[in-house]
């Protein structure tokens, strides 16, 4: 027998280890949502977590909640449907940057532009990690990817921006180093009600890591010295640009209907109101 | 609250009733996108459901739809969408996601001519091996083909008892001529209305398994928030749920899924029979194509022709035995689909040979008139 950890009783002991890679940062990410599930007090009975595919998308096989691991880039659409059809739910996607921004972005700019009331977290780690590195919506221009052999030459998403402008009422970003405040926004996001978004950079040292010169300690070292925590900045203030500094924090909390609450008053009422 | 069942005697449309037997199999969840022709299913639940206690959603798209109907399921709900062909294509994957997780829900398809965007406003019957083997894999499906609006009506209510005994995605394959057609339909009293909802697990949670097989081979389901712990996947799994990689594993749920529908073919299919008695041609067809069939055989009759119709109300899994029953009595057999050939492959390998098949068909946008399934009655055998 093992030790005990704090958070095996939301953990499905029977399937750790987990496939994650040494120096992998999703294992962070994941804990710090854990830790936020239990800080948060609500029936764990009461909570779903649902993940797409990739490596962060495994979470949701080792989480002991109901717990649901769909399709590719359809998390969103499935939390969607689940929580409309039980609203008791409270409902997290806990999935990575490839799943949700590039085949599943479509579903996230909806979700939020309709404030539907899930807590979205992804793991951006730049890259398909599971498919072994390729180019993601999230790689930063000119890196190196078994896809982008020459340098990447697109520009990345900027996802705090993107949430913004959907509708998202809450956004954060955080990196792996910061394991307690991505506990807090998450936390933070469970209570609130709407569309919450938490990015959580993190190291794929493996497979981005190793083809962009940065050995696993580098890639947390530029966490530490590059980013600046700037709760309130504009979320435009955000891009990834490691030269002029990466802004972490607290961007948006504020508040707006739900899809639920004005299907309860618009459709559901004989008068609408 | 309004109620769920509009009992009353109608004039509707294919569409229509389709959305009402919806609401009487106890539908409470519709995510769906517009597309012609079955945007009238959509719309007319917008306005129903709301009031039932249940919810619609426009979703962003097809795919994002037939997820919702998945997550809401799992919910404890009962689920729909209804779409045509270029939205059907974006389904496809995530009815497999229904299929391998075993998740009840019906999806409809008021089929269009195709391929591609094809005649959007008219109708065809071509996607009916897409509906058999659309996503990928091999799985067995459940496949309704109804030919009138009140057949609508109930072969929705049946394809949502389907689906929640057998826990899979039902498909409706309809056509745009049903759909949009209006005629009388008659929605009875809700206490004359047979509803099945999914069987509940029984016994301790800390033992439940989620995918082991109960006396009809199908697992009892919860639903979520009930303290089940449940992990659902696409991926490969044992009867805990839990994603196993291996080769075992794979047959042994590939065992499950299809045994499930293989083993319960007798309860599953339903075919109709028309002046088959003595008849030593057999029409088979199904849908619009149904109804020309009808006159095509009361024609025949009355020019001393024996022939009769099998008409499929289930099309997939295929009545293969029906077909090889009448294939020892009759001299041959003509298919009438509005495509150029599917089911009527299913009809030849049937008869294995044994007589003469052919295929009145057509590349779609209208229905077929009965002359000319006449002409082959008259001049093929």
């Amino acid at each position: 027998m093992r030790p005990g950890h704090p958070l095996d009783d939301l953990l499905r002991t029977d399937r750790i280890p987990s496939i994650w890679c040494p120096g992998c940062g999703i294992g962070t990410a994941f804990s710090s949502c854990l830790t936020a599930i239990k800080e948060s007090k609500i029936d764990p009975k009461k909570i779903v977590m649902v993940s797409g595919i990739g490596c962060s998308g495994r979470a949701a096989g080792y989480v002991k909640l109901d717990s649901f691991h769909t399709t590719h880039g359809r998390a969103i659409p499935f939390a969607t449907g689940l929580k409309l059809a039980r609203p008791d739910l409270t409902v997290i996607v806990f999935s990575g940057d490839g799943d949700l921004f590039a085949i599943g972005g479509n579903h996230f700019i909806h979700a939020a532009r309709r404030n539907v009331d899930i807590t979205v977290i992804c793991v951006n780690n730049f890259n398909y990690g599971m498919t072994g590195g390729q180019a993601a919506a999230t790689t930063p221009t000119m890196a190196k990817t078994p896809t982008t052999p020459f340098g990447n030459p697109e520009t990345p998403f900027n996802l705090p921006l993107m949430a913004y402008a959907s509708g998202a009422v809450y956004v954060a970003r955080w990196t792996i180093l910061h394991s307690r405040d991505i506990t807090e926004s998450i936390n933070e996001s469970l209570a609130k009600t709407g569309f919450s978004f938490v990015e959580v950079l993190s190291p794929c040292p493996v497979n981005y890591g190793r083809r962009n010169k940065e050995k696993p300690l580098d890639t947390l070292k530029i966490y530490k010295d590059k980013t600046i925590i700037k709760n309130g900045a504009h979320p435009t203030q955000a891009d990834l640009d490691y030269e002029k500094g990466i802004i972490l924090g607290k961007f948006i909390d504020i508040n707006r209907p739900t899809f639920g609450e004005r299907y309860e008053k618009i459709c559901r009422q004989d008068k609408p109101q | 609250m309004k109620p769920a069942v509009n009992t009353g005697e109608y004039f509707i449309t294919g569409d229509v009733a389709c959305a009402e037997g919806a609401l009487a199999a106890g539908c409470r969840f519709f995510g769906g996108y517009p597309i012609t022709p079955a945007t009238e299913i959509a719309e007319h639940l917008s306005l129903r459901l709301p009031k039932v206690g249940g919810t619609f959603i426009q979703m962003e798209d097809e795919i994002a739809a037939i997820a919702a109907v998945l997550g809401a399921s799992w919910g404890g709900v009962k689920s729909m969408t209804a779409t045509s062909g270029p939205g059907f294509s974006l389904m496809m994957e995530n009815i497999g996601l229904g299929i391998c997780t075993e998740t009840p829900c019906v999806v409809v398809n008021v089929q269009r001519a195709g391929p591609s965007t094809g005649l959007p406003t008219q109708g065809a019957q071509g996607d009916m091996m897409q509906a058999r083997w659309g996503s990928h894999g091999h799985y067995e499906i459940i496949v309704l083909a109804p030919f009138s609006p009140q057949e609508l009506f109930y072969q929705t209510i049946t394809a949502f008892n389907l689906s929640e005994i057998y826990r899979l995605p039902v498909l409706i394959m309809t056509d745009e001529m049903v759909g949009h057609m209006s005629e009388k339909v008659i929605i009875p009293d809700a206490k004359k209305i047979m509803t099945v909802s999914r069987c509940k697990p029984k016994g301790r949670k800390n033992r439940f398994k989620l995918y082991e097989p109960g006396p009809n081979m199908v697992a009892p389901m919860p639903a979520a928030g009930e303290g089940y712990n449940m992990h659902v996947t696409g991926l490969t799994h044992d009867t805990r749920g839990y994603p196993i990689m291996t080769v075992e594993t794979q047959k042994q749920m590939m065992d499950r899924l299809i045994g499930k529908i293989r083993g319960n073919l007798n309860d599953i299919i339903q075919t109709e029979s028309y002046c088959l008695d003595d008849a030593e041609i057999a029409v088979v067809s199904y849908g619009i194509s149904a109804r020309t069939s009808f006159a095509a055989v009361d024609e025949a009759r009355k020019k001393g022709i024996k022939a009769g119709l099998l008409r499929l109300i289930t099309i997939w899994p295929f009545p293969e035995d029906k077909i090889r029953e009448l294939a020892n009595r009759v001299k041959g057999f003509v298919t009438v689909e509005i495509n150029l050939g599917q089911i009527h492959l299913e009809v030849q390998r049937s008869i294995g040979g044994k007589v003469p098949a052919f295929l009145v068909g057509d590349a779609g946008g209208a229905v077929i008139p009965p002359d000319r399934v006449l002409e082959v009655l008259e001049e093929a055998f």
